[in-house]
């Protein structure tokens, strides 16, 4: 094992770590850039460097502008090492990945975790099943591959990037046979009154009315206000079935592709023993963040979308704001220099925000979405129901590291990434607590699985 | 003896607009040679190869394949070159790559200790 001194580890090359990985450098850091794939982009901007014109083109201009931050990268000292698996960041800083097979240690002065968002969980029957996948996972095929479903696709959910997939296909030639929205008529009612502070992200929203108007135009079967969603199947998907307007609904196809929405990706943060808070509005865990981004784990900065849900210029922004407030923490700049450079940056973060509490609200993913019947799996892993939870919290389980005892919930190989939120809200509705209370899985590294023969090294 | 891959006409394919590469990686998938083209992931070559299911879980040996593609769910497992539980969503295809569905074992580990058990290098 090589240990390497280095100034600031970013882990993360998306948007917030491109943008906060080129800042440290200008400012004259020494910076390492860690990243599990092979280019630049995190999943936003999934394969920008590589991906053919005709394939930016069809994704269009909010996927082209990853260019610019990747060029941006691209012409500074930053040392970008790609295919690095981070398996564990330590309160000390040091930095443990996987590159090559081979096992390799940084020791950094301040680390910048960058990981991003993934896929809130759509625990439903039947969503285990081939065929089932998120909106995310196609998208990211449509960036890396140019790939899109063979036969009549159905997309179901709610949220930006369920739309916006939607029109990606439209222009593709992708046959969509039916967008099955869960947004309720209530729901635009509720978020009425974010409206206000919406219209003043008002490129936000004319690209969301464009997305829509341009779906509607394609007349596709579009039902709206869907409920008690399922995907029927024995061995693979064969139907998504729902209620929409009081009436049961079937749609037969071999690909549903599901969304409602992400949340941050809070594995590095959680094993850091940061302070994590339920945010009400998004319904997940974020970690407590100073304006800077700096954690209660001195010289540990979370930017983008792992400290809570913003989008990527959102992210870039906090990047280029940690990466002030790193500069300032190694003493590379002073305080009342980091104020200065920081105050257009807040500003136009600030205003990029606006949007989020009427997004929030309106594609607010529904309770039976996010808290399922007895009969839905919850861990995927270890198959865990919804039903076995609640029997482990009438046994006694009062949150989920108990859960892994009572049941192996959430320690199989995904470590507990795809139950943790849902777990957590079937305990607090199970105990009639609030999801705060209720807590979250403790995480240890390895946070990616290593072998000891890796471990070991040579 | 060979699992039968093509069970079903494949879940996606190239979209129109895509150039189709002039080069193209072969790689086997239980057996069965499989023509890719370079530059993606295993898991998205087999998704565009007919290969529905990846793994059956230990649990139930219920079949299972990619509902992430971004390395945070773990239903792409395989076993690539005699190495089992490798995400193929994060992997890229390499000519010659042997890829085969990992069935049912429970044998992905991530406590340390637990590991020298599985994994022993000479």
């Amino acid at each position: 094992m090589t240990l390497e001194s280095v100034d600031v580890v970013v882990v993360g090359a998306g948007p917030a770590g491109m943008a906060g990985a080129t800042d440290l450098a200008g400012l004259g850091l020494n910076v390492v850039l860690l990243d599990e794939q092979g280019s630049p982009g995190g999943q936003i901007y999934r394969g920008i460097t590589l991906a053919p014109l005709s394939r930016r083109d069809l994704l269009g201009p909010d996927y082209a502008h990853g260019n610019v931050l990747a060029k941006a990268l691209a012409d500074t000292s930053v040392r970008h090492i790609k295919e690095a698996a981070v398996w564990q960041v330590s309160r000390d800083h040091q930095v443990s990945y996987l590159h090559g097979g081979r096992m390799h240690t940084l020791q950094a002065r301040a680390v910048l975790l960058a990981t991003g968002a993934m896929e809130r969980p759509f625990p439903i029957r039947g969503w285990t099943l081939p065929g089932v996948m998120t909106a995310g996972a196609a998208q990211i095929l449509l960036k890396s591959a140019g790939a899109a479903p063979v036969e009549p696709v159905v997309l179901a959910g709610c949220g930006p990037l369920l739309y916006l997939l939607g029109w990606q296909y439209l222009r593709a030639g992708v046959p969509i046979k039916a967008l099955v929205d869960t947004t309720h008529r209530d729901d635009y009612w509720r978020a009425r009154r974010h409206l206000v502070s919406a219209l003043r992200a008002w490129p936000y929203l004319r690209k969301g009315l464009q997305l829509m108007r341009s779906l509607r135009q394609a007349r596709i079967a579009h039902f709206t206000g869907a409920s008690a969603l399922a995907i029927e199947g024995t061995d693979a998907a064969e139907a998504l079935t729902f209620t929409a307007n009081g009436k049961a609904e079937r749609v037969s196809t071999r690909c549903v592709l599901l969304h409602q929405g992400v949340v941050p990706n809070i594995q590095f943060s959680q094993s850091l023993r940061a302070t994590h808070a339920w945010d009400t509005q998004q319904l997940c865990f974020s970690p407590l963040r100073d304006s800077w981004g700096e954690l209660d784990v001195p010289g540990m900065f979370v930017a983008g979308d792992g400290g809570g849900i913003g989008g990527a210029q959102a992210a870039a922004l906090q990047g280029r704001l940690a990466a002030l407030g790193i500069a300032a923490r190694l003493g590379v700049l002073g305080a009342p220099q980091r104020d200065q450079r920081g105050v257009d940056l807040r500003q136009e973060l600030n205003d990029n925000l606006r949007i989020r509490p009427f997004l929030d609200v309106l594609y607010r993913p529904r309770d039976e979405h996010r808290i399922p019947t007895d009969e839905v799996i919850v861990c995927r892993c270890e198959e865990v129901t919804a039903g076995q939870l609640r029997e482990f919290v009438a046994m006694g389980c009062a949150g989920p590291n108990q859960a892994k005892s009572f049941g192996r919930c959430g320690m199989g190989p995904c470590q507990g990434r795809l139950c943790g939120l849902t777990v957590t809200e079937v305990i607090a509705e199970a105990r009639a607590a609030a999801p705060g209370d209720v807590g979250y899985y403790r995480i240890r590294p390895p946070i990616k699985p290593i072998t000891l023969g890796e471990l070991a090294g040579d | 003896m060979p699992i039968e891959a093509h069970s079903r006409a494949p879940l996606f394919q190239a979209v129109a607009s895509e150039t189709p590469s002039r080069r193209s990686v072969t790689l086997s998938f239980n057996g069965e040679a499989l023509n890719v083209p370079p530059g993606i992931s295993v898991a998205a070559a087999l998704l565009m190869s007919g290969v529905e299911r990846f793994r059956a879980t230990p649990v139930s040996e219920s079949p299972r394949a990619p509902y992430c593609m971004m390395g945070v769910c773990f239903e792409c497992l395989v076993n690539i070159d005699g190495v089992p539980n490798r995400q193929s969503c994060l992997v890229e295809v390499v000519d010659g790559m042997q890829v085969r569905s990992q069935e049912g074992a429970r044998d992905l580990q991530f406590d340390v200790p637990l590991v020298q058990v599985l994994e022993v290098q000479p």
